[in-house]
């Protein structure tokens, strides 16, 4: 299991990372593990507004239904829309090639866990 | 919190790294290396599945062939010995208790194997219906008893021969042979299974179990063998369009609605438990049929979500099962719909998180053996 150093989390198991005003978002490697095989990912429209929690997205294994929550409020810049034709890519590299959308923050972000008290933090759900 | 339930297999799970969950009460392995490898494994050359949960009734005596005539909807008087025969078991008013397989090891000797969930339910029903009447044959509850494994996939019967002196060549499917397997570890070897491909249903007694599941993986993993999970068994009998007790099959579904006409034999002489109902259901005309569809666009349909005409407009029916088929690559579902929209290329739609994605009517098994 892979808990990057240089990205924030959220009890949720999305990752963040932060350069400047925006942040790239996507779902761990702890929480692609869990899943299992993705076979199906739903992903927001640009421009759309989110608050920290809100949904912005779901992924879907065979066997079940996950949300994707937002990390920080901010507006949609960019979506991975290639993992559309190839969810399983989040299998294979969750923290990088399958990143799931850009936002341009509208606040500093808050209560996001660095690696080692995310990684902390997924012993506790053994 | 009452503990869960562990098979004899579960060390063998546990270091196998399968990912246990609560299944039924059942601490068992929903996948090892991942439901599509395990799902395509077993499809290609051979998956061994852990089903020791599942539950085994006893019925021996004079009367067990009139006995289990009566508590079950198909004609057990066609079973010879060595036989196996799928059949449901209703409650009075015609809905399902469960369904099961019964293999005929004597004249006068049956063994029953039920659904792990219904388990103690269905002993309990059976010790009803076996009250009303002075059948002379005994019941035994015989599920903490055995290890099942299954074998299954077509590499299958290749494999379980190298661990038995019982030629399995000459057993066809729905029949079995008594003999033993790994030496002297007396087994019964049925050509049964729940996945559409060839392959065994193997009971040994329970405390064998590990040794024959070692045995399997020894000689199944060069040719392709994989340990499958609970993930890869549900997505196997989607393809196959099998039922599944609480999905397609439940106390409130009769087995005419669900598909199992089949193995109802309404004109089997005796008064079975259900018939009347059934009969009038017959009369009454079905209300709903089960139809196998395929997403024409994105989106995977699940269990409970609402199907809609080809419009979109009214609700004609509910999702039962659903996934992405791993085999077709493509998200299929069984549903519930009225007789008239059941007629495969009928357009129909699904609601998924609020949009209603187009569906087709589809012929089943969604998956054919090449």
């Amino acid at each position: 299991m892979r808990f990057p150093a240089h990205l924030k989390y959220t009890k949720d198991h999305e990752w963040m990372n932060l350069q400047g005003k925006v942040a790239t978002v996507g779902i761990t490697d702890h929480a692609q593990s869990a899943l299992g095989d993705i076979v199906y990912v739903d992903l927001p429209k640009v421009g759309r507004e989110l608050k920290a929690g809100d949904t912005f997205g779901v992924v879907e294994s065979i066997k079940a239904v996950s949300d994707l929550y937002a990390p920080a409020a901010g507006k949609v810049l960019e979506v991975n829309s290639a993992l559309t034709a190839d969810p399983a890519q989040i299998n294979r590299e969750p923290h990088a090639g399958a990143w799931m959308i850009k936002l341009e923050l509208a606040s500093e972000p808050a209560g996001l866990m660095d690696s080692a008290a995310y990684e902390a933090y997924c012993a506790t759900l053994k | 919190m009452t503990s869960l339930k562990r098979t004899a297999l579960y060390d063998e799970h546990a270091r196998l790294g399968g990912r246990l969950i609560d299944f039924g009460g059942w601490e068992l392995p929903v996948q090892y290396t991942g439901v599509m490898d395990e799902h395509l494994a077993c499809r290609k050359s051979a998956g061994l599945f852990d089903v020791s949960h599942m539950g085994e009734v006893h019925v021996e005596g004079p009367d067990a062939e009139a006995f289990l005539n009566d508590l079950l909807t198909n004609n057990v008087s066609r079973v010879a010995v060595g036989q196996a025969q799928y059949s449901a078991m209703c409650y009075d008013h015609g809905g399902c208790v469960d369904d099961l397989i019964i293999y005929r090891r004597a004249a006068d000797r049956f063994l029953v194997v039920v659904n792990a969930s219904n388990d103690d339910k269905d002993f309990a029903w059976m010790r009803g219906v076996h009250s009303r009447k002075g059948y002379r044959c005994s019941l035994s509850h015989e599920s903490a008893n055995y290890s099942q494994l299954a074998v299954q996939g077509p590499r299958a019967a290749e494999i379980l021969q190298t661990l038995t002196s019982t030629p399995l060549a000459p057993i066809k499917t729905y029949w079995f042979a008594e003999g033993h397997v790994c030496g002297d570890i007396p087994a019964i070897l049925a050509r049964t299974g729940y996945t559409g491909e060839d392959g065994f249903e193997v009971y040994v007694p329970w405390q064998s179990g590990p040794a024959v599941w070692r045995a399997l993986i020894e000689a199944g993993q060069p040719l392709g063998l994989k340990p499958c999970g609970l993930g890869a068994r549900d997505t196997l009998r989607l393809e196959m369009k099998y039922p599944l007790y609480g999905h397609e099959l439940g106390e409130n579904i009769h087995p005419l609605d669900a598909g199992l006409a089949w193995v109802t034999k309404l004109d089997k002489p005796n008064d079975f438990v259900g018939k009347q109902a059934l009969l009038a259901a017959r009369a009454a005309g079905l209300r709903r049929t089960l139809v196998g569809l395929k997403m024409l666009e994105r989106g995977i349909p699940r269990q409970g979500y609402a199907v809609f005409d080809a419009a979109g407009v009214s609700q004609v029916g509910e999702v039962t099962s659903g996934t992405q088929s791993p085999s077709l690559g493509q998200a299929i579902a069984v549903a519930f719909v009225p007789p008239e929209h059941a007629a495969a290329g009928t357009r129909l739609t699904i609601d998924i998180r609020g949009t209603r994605v187009p569906a087709e009517v589809v012929s089943t098994p969604f998956y054919k053996r090449s």
